[in-house]
């Protein structure tokens, strides 16, 4: 019974929890919040080995047969995004009850907790889908949730960052729902293994080519490509603390895998890649997103906001590897939303420890923190090494097979930049460390931060190093997400 | 005239949804009050509606129910889809106006260039603060 349904269950799970997390007495919604976050990660598991042991998985929704129903369709790379969707999820909610409690009004904790579970209803919705209009539905449950978690800071700004995302994001599905009308326009199906194949007939239409031009730059906003990033950095700086973190590592990720699975399963490469210069377009835009976020993250003085241009530049990392068009290249794309979600959720989360016993993310604050908090910055110094890729950490894989990828092609400029974006890492990861580690602070004593945030925070450190150093698990999924996107898999 | 009438006008009902949501797209991008960037965003999504409902037209057509003697019908899952997103569109417009609302009572206007006047204003006072104190723990430091 739960294995037949698993798929649906990692939807609907979370989904009837949400009203549930309002009705019940306050102080129960952390409690089932946490419940279900971890039900959800250990289906995720379940489903993990089911796709690993029968294939691509099919469920079909209320029964209807596909392409007629709702088709729920699992592949390597589905359960990879989802895999990181639940499991950061699951990281972050035990972290959550102290942080939110001291960061959002407490009479809006059970909707917090609400609008946390319908975002994970969102991010898992549009990673299990076969279906591209049901994959607008969930992205506007993500969205509009993650809306919701953004505003709840105390802090006024977050109102202002909440309501610029709403506008950006809006605009940008409904891009994506413009496209996906153009194509059902011509196809008449909204599946997507049946549009693929009904695509093929119909390919060199101008309304294909108009569908094809909306879903890119709807997916592009809400992945923040640069230049669509502006509401990024506002949006992850004025959130509360576990929301940056959770969005960081979940939501740009499956914005990503939208593009790709557009651009790969839907299309096809042979149509998205006809032309020469949508391919040099896309790496031009990665490149520059990896010079100009690591440039702008140099100059800031919220640790936070820097936090958030550095996304934009890893952003351009997994873009510049879809790019490429080779099997490394996607291996090293799909790499680095996983190892992504585990350097950028550590970081933000030692800085939620921090804002928690300061109050502030300024780089100013951190003086002498090297001391009065050892084990956030270590966590934080970590992550931080993960994002510049030293070698023993997850970042380090996933850039050098970037590298390979480059290497393979013959694109020597391209190394260049993923060796200046790494230096301009160290730069800004640096400043971070020079005022925690080097400058004294007036006050010595220690603060470390209580248990319950400690601990994710050094699950997800230590996870970077695990994974720098055991690469089989995301490697192994990475590497069959790949060959089935290029369409070489068995 | 024959050409213009088929190949441009033929098609009038496309023509006014790319004119609508170019308003809307104008609107959201142009004006700096918040409430009218909403109603931007909503002419915006309207005229995709327009587009997906003038999708499922089938010319002479008629609507889809069940009945004798109707044999060609209009496609009705168009119709069905566009009332999804009608929903999430409302649902947008509610979130928006709302934080709208919030944004009023903590900043006193909706008018994006007066809210970023308000902050940079806090940010240089706070600034000053900051350096006023340090000036002040500077002088006490240095001994007499």
């Amino acid at each position: 019974m739960i294995m037949d349904n698993l798929i649906a269950l990692l939807v609907i799970i979370p989904l009837l929890a949400a009203p549930l997390c309002l009705l019940l007495p306050a102080r129960w919604s952390w409690l089932l919040t946490t419940a279900v976050s971890w039900l959800v990660f250990g289906l995720t598991i379940l489903m993990l080995y089911q796709v690993d042991s029968q294939g691509i998985l099919s469920y079909h929704l209320g029964g209807w047969e596909p392409p007629w129903g709702i088709e729920y369709r699992v592949d390597a790379l589905n359960a990879l995004v989802a895999l990181i969707v639940a499991g950061i999820g699951a990281v972050v909610i035990p972290y959550a009850r102290l942080s939110v409690r001291a960061e959002v009004a407490a009479d809006n904790s059970a909707g917090f907790y609400a609008a946390y579970l319908l975002a994970l209803t969102g991010l898992l919705g549009i990673t299990l889908t076969g279906d591209v209009f049901n994959l607008f539905v969930f992205l506007e449950i993500s969205s509009l949730s993650s809306y919701i978690l953004i505003s709840q800071h105390r802090e006024r700004r977050a109102l202002v960052a909440a309501y610029q995302y709403l506008v950006m994001g809006t605009i940008g599905a409904t891009f994506l729902l413009i496209g996906i009308g153009l194509l059902y326009g011509m196809t008449g199906t909204l599946n997507m293994a049946d549009l693929a194949e009904r695509l093929q007939e119909v390919e060199q239409t101008r309304t294909v080519y108009t569908g094809f031009a909306f879903i890119v730059v709807g997916a592009s906003i809400k992945l923040a490509l640069f230049p669509l990033h502006w509401w990024m950095p506002n949006a992850y700086t004025y959130a509360p603390s576990v929301v940056s973190a959770f969005l960081a590592a979940t939501a740009t990720k499956v914005a990503v895998y939208v593009l790709l699975r557009f651009l790969f399963t839907v299309f096809g490469v042979e149509f998205s890649f006809r032309s020469e210069f949508f391919q040099s377009a896309l790496i031009f835009l990665s490149v520059a997103a990896v010079l100009v976020g690591s440039a702008l993250a140099i100059v800031q003085i919220n640790v936070k906001r820097l936090l958030a241009y550095s996304s934009v530049a890893q952003i351009g990392y997994m873009i510049l590897g879809l790019a490429l068009l080779n099997l490394l290249g996607l291996t090293a794309a799909t790499l680095h939303l996983f190892n992504h979600a585990l350097m950028k959720g550590a970081l933000f989360l030692a800085l939620g420890c921090i804002a928690l016993r300061m109050g502030a993310t300024e780089i100013s604050q951190l003086r002498g923190m090297g001391k009065r908090m050892p084990i956030t910055m270590a966590a934080f110094v970590i992550g931080g090494l993960s994002l510049i890729g030293v070698p023993g950490t997850a970042g380090f894989i996933s850039k050098w097979y970037l590298a390979l990828a480059a290497f393979e092609r013959g694109w020597w400029p391209l190394i260049l930049v993923i060796v200046v974006g790494s230096l301009l890492a160290v730069v800004y990861i640096w400043r971070v460390v020079e005022v925690a580690y080097f400058q004294e602070s007036e006050d010595q004593s220690r603060c470390e931060a209580p248990l319950s945030m400690l601990i994710p925070t050094a699950v997800l450190a230590l996870a970077n190093i695990y994974f720098g150093l055991d690469t089989r698990l995301p490697l192994y999924l990475a590497d069959s997400a790949a060959q089935l996107l290029l369409g070489s898999a068995p | 005239m024959d050409w213009l009438l088929k190949d441009w006008f033929s098609h009038y009902n496309y023509w006014i949804a790319i004119f609508l949501m170019m308003i809307g797209f104008y609107t959201v991008i142009s004006r700096g009050n918040m409430v009218k960037q909403i109603v931007g965003l909503n002419i915006f999504q309207t005229s995709v509606f327009i587009l997906y409902i003038s999708l499922g037209n089938v010319a002479g057509g008629s609507a889809p129910i069940v009945r004798e003697g109707i044999t060609l019908f209009s496609n009705p899952l168009p119709h069905v889809l566009i009332l999804t997103a009608i929903v999430v569109g409302v649902a947008t417009s509610a979130l928006g106006l709302a934080l709208i609302v919030r944004i009023k009572e903590a900043y006193g206007t909706i008018e994006e260039d007066e809210i970023r006047e308000v902050d940079r204003m806090r940010e240089s006072v706070e600034i000053h603060i900051e350096d006023a104190l340090q000036d002040k723990t500077l002088h006490e430091d240095t001994p007499r």
